[in-house]
């Protein structure tokens, strides 16, 4: 029974910290559950497989901020982990400009790396615009047409890495880009964390505060929650939808530098083969609504940790790939599962 | 304001004379003077608004009540009918919308009710069939057996009957009010021949009528009356419908509705509608009525620009506006209430909030950022004003129930401050009391409001409910197989005829 009540915000607000703190539970069960049952100096807990594991969450978070806005938007975007691997190809692709014993990056190490992430990041935000433009000029619906993309991109990483790894000058190695995963010297020296773990964070409160509080992140909340009645309350329907999936493409992007980094400076064009559904799964771990309305990049980020947690976890504790990938999928149909029932008792 | 036109002074003596008639009961003057003549062979149209005072002129010309003062006179000679059947002896009859036979008589029975022929106690059966023969002959019913119960009547043939007891009386005066009311279009073809040959015969009658367009094709002269006043009198078809209408109204047209701020000019769009025109004025409320299906909806939409538009002009404030999106319809100042508030109207899983300023968000914050605790502030006095019943603006829409739903689509149009608002059944399947809610909004946001400065707003309102139309409506236009027919004064309308012109049946000549 509702009451009318002056307490007007508490139900949705307190009902909104709960789903976080549920969130909160998960993730700090999931790690407790990898933490107990492998210890010691090489297990879960070790600062090497922390390292490893902040390398990990730091590519699968940096993608799954565009994928959640994609998501609130009512879209889907399956060319992520594509356009991951393209964009680490184009990296990769640029450092290596230049004959043999004349690359570019010798005589450019400044100008270079900016512009190999320039080129990563503009290629898979236009991939984003492609997506979008044909979800809304040829009406389509974004499953399908990036279903198709997918594919493309994936083929178009190949023939740009002509079916081989790229190797860009060992030089490389010193760079920023290169170095964007290291670990800080310890944990209580600056910068504390991986700079690409700070990047992560930087953006995520940016995409945070831009969804909630700026009238583009108001009006891809309602697209997501019911596209004619923002074409109805004169929402630009097309430019959104379009700006949308390029933003979506922009983080794939910054997640294939990253990947370029993680991977020790190369360009492998048949990595990141199926990203595309960790990045989806970090979402909906973390609450976003595959109909379209509903999900935080908080909650995103949450969603994230835990998919990164299982993967590496399971590893550690020696687990066959079969096993984590039946783990893996069992405890995304869980989460969503908790949700859903949550959000229906209280309605 | 002098609309009263000099009573025409008679060369001769007219049949019927009424002058200076006043009637108070208690406090309340319902008839504050009033003058009217009438000749043999004429038919006198009365028309007013409801309220004006025509039922209350009736009575007193039955003798059902007296006047306080004034004077009548009945062939040069001062009528004072001491009650109805006075009134009847006298030679003046009354035909009321309800009509007043006994259903379980015979039509004799009932045309010679109180003036049966007799043979001392005993009815003279024979005398009274055939009187009653003559009478129904008369009325155009030759082929009626007499001796058929009323009850087994159709209405139409029930106020025949009730005709030919007046005829059978040799009545003088025949008052008819508002007698197309509940008849079908052909009856009312019948009756109107029927009328015209009383008059043929001297009968003298006062047509008592809203429909402008029977009166047209009726009547030879108008009274018409307001606040128990004859305000004006005159031949019909010299006066244009337009003064009649501000007689009737005390204002004129253009006094009521100045500025047009909305016209379509044969606005056609993809299926429907195939041609829409219409003026669409501040403080005014105009219906569209129609089958389903029948292009209401596409016009709304095609003129908000949801659907594609391919013809036709649309003059916004005056100029001409190319079709264009619901973003520039905005900031037009239109704003339409979608027909589906579920799966159109509403972002169902979003607050309240947030659907009420959707189409608005600028000035909830600088630069394109919008403060929550601002969104919540501009909602919460439309939650409370309408009233929407709710725990607050940050409960999702879904939660409520389909009044206040439909509350939320309509004050995001008031969030807004559209200058024209779109109804596409607005009161569809929601609670009563909501409705009469939303009709109470419609109503003070045609009048505007003078303290606060809101000007009046003109409102469009697509409905498949005809009393809603009748009742909320200025004028009422009817779209059929996606034409848009003239939007006529309300009164001109009745859910009979809107139906009948809904289904393309009122082609008249």
């Amino acid at each position: 029974m509702r009451q009318p009540t002056a307490t007007v915000s508490s139900p949705k607000k307190s009902s909104r910290i709960m789903a976080l703190l549920g969130r909160l539970a998960a993730l700090a069960a999931v790690y407790a559950f990898f933490a107990v049952l492998t210890p010691g100096a090489k297990g879960f807990m070790s600062d090497a497989n922390t390292q490893l594991m902040l390398q990990d969450i730091a590519v699968v978070a940096m993608a799954a901020i565009g994928m959640t806005i994609v998501i609130i938007a009512g879209g889907i975007d399956l060319s992520a982990g594509s356009s991951i691997a393209l964009s680490m190809i184009t990296t990769a692709y640029v450092l290596n400009l230049g004959p043999e014993g004349g690359k570019l990056i010798l005589a450019h190490p400044i100008a270079l790396p900016l512009l190999a992430v320039a080129a990563a990041v503009g290629v898979s935000t236009l991939i984003g615009f492609i997506n979008g433009a044909m979800i809304t000029w040829l009406r389509i619906v974004p499953f399908i047409i990036t279903l198709g993309t997918m594919q493309m991109v994936r083929g178009f990483a190949k023939l740009v890495a002509n079916e081989q790894n790229i190797y860009p000058p060992a030089e490389v190695q010193d760079l920023w880009v290169a170095r964007l995963l290291d670990p800080s010297k310890t944990v209580l020296t600056w910068p504390f964390l991986p700079l690409a773990v700070w990047l992560v964070i930087g953006a995520a409160l940016f995409t945070g505060l831009f969804l909630r509080y700026t009238r583009l992140g108001r009006h891809i909340f309602a697209i997501g929650s019911n596209e004619k009645t923002a074409l109805l309350c004169g929402v630009p329907l097309a430019r959104t939808k379009i700006l949308v999936y390029m933003i979506g493409g922009l983080f794939s992007g910054l997640a294939g530098v990253l990947f370029f980094a993680r991977l020790g400076s190369i360009g492998q064009p048949t990595e990141a083969i199926g990203y595309e559904l960790f990045v989806i799964a970090a979402a909906v771990i973390g609450g976003a609504s595959l109909l379209g309305g509903r999900g935080t990049i908080l909650g995103t980020m949450i969603g994230a940790l835990i998919i990164t947690i299982l993967r590496n976890g399971g590893v550690k504790m020696g687990w066959p790939q079969y096993t984590q990938e039946i783990v893996m999928g069992a405890v995304i149909i869980v989460a969503v599962a908790i949700d859903n029932l949550r959000q229906r008792r209280r309605t | 304001m002098s609309d009263a036109l000099p009573t025409p002074h008679p060369t001769t003596s007219p049949l019927l004379a009424v002058r200076g008639v006043k009637k108070s009961f208690g406090a309340t003057q319902a008839l504050k003077g009033v003058d009217l003549t009438l000749e043999r062979g004429q038919v006198l149209a009365l028309i007013g608004e409801n309220g004006a005072g025509k039922s209350t002129l009736m009575k007193v010309l039955s003798g059902a009540h007296s006047a306080d003062s004034g004077e009548m006179s009945l062939e040069a000679t001062p009528y004072r009918p001491d009650g109805p059947l006075h009134a009847r002896a006298l030679g003046v009859c009354m035909i009321y919308q309800e009509l007043a036979l006994a259903p379980h008589l015979s039509a004799m029975e009932n045309i010679l009710l109180g003036i049966e022929p007799t043979h001392g106690p005993f009815m003279n059966w024979r005398e009274t069939r055939a009187v009653a023969r003559r009478a129904l002959d008369e009325v155009g019913l030759p082929d009626l057996d007499p001796a058929t119960l009323v009850a087994d009547l159709s209405i139409a043939e029930q106020q025949l009957v009730e005709i030919a007891r007046a005829v059978a009386v040799g009545c003088k005066v025949l008052v008819l009010d508002e007698p197309t009311s509940s008849l079908t279009q052909k009856d009312v073809q019948a009756l109107f021949s029927l009328v015209r040959r009383l008059k043929d015969k001297g009968v003298a009658i006062v047509y008592i009528s809203h429909a402008l367009e029977e009166v047209a094709a009726l009547c030879d002269r108008f009274t018409v009356m307001r606040d128990g006043e004859t305000v004006g009198h005159g031949q019909v078809g010299t006066v244009p419908v337009d003064r009649i209408i501000s007689m009737m109204v005390g204002r004129d047209v253009e006094d009521l509705y100045p500025t047009p701020i909305l016209e379509l000019r044969a606005l056609a769009g993809q299926k429907a509608p195939r041609s829409a025109g219409l003026v669409l004025r501040r403080g005014e409320v105009i219906g569209i009525a129609g089958l389903i299906g029948s292009g209401r909806t596409e016009t709304l939409r095609s003129l908000f620009g949801l659907d594609p538009v391919t013809g036709g002009e649309i003059r916004i404030h005056g100029e001409v506006t190319p079709p264009a999106g619901p973003a520039k319809r905005w900031r037009q100042g239109l704003g339409l209430v979608s027909e589906d508030r579920k799966t159109e109207g509403l972002a169902q899983n979003l607050s309240i909030a947030e659907n009420l300023t959707l189409s608005r968000l600028e000035g909830l914050g600088p630069w394109g950022f919008v403060r929550p605790s601002r969104q919540n502030a501009a909602a919460a006095p439309w939650i409370k004003a309408f009233p929407i019943k709710c725990q607050g603006g940050e409960q999702a829409v879904e939660d409520l129930s389909g009044g206040n739903q439909q509350k939320v689509a309509i004050a995001r149009l008031l969030h807004h401050d559209c200058d024209v608002l779109l109804l596409d059944e607005p009161t569809r399947g929601i609670d009563v009391g909501s409705k009469a809610q939303i009709y109470a909004w419609i109503d003070r946001l045609a009048l505007g409001d003078a303290a606060t400065g809101k000007a009046p707003k003109a409102i469009l309102v697509v409905s498949s409910y005809l009393p809603e139309l009748l009742g909320i409506c200025d004028r009422i236009a009817v779209m059929t197989r996606g034409e848009l027919g003239e939007a006529r004064p309300v009164a001109d309308w009745t859910e009979h005829s809107l139906m009948l012109a809904a289904t393309g049946q009122d082609r008249r000549t």
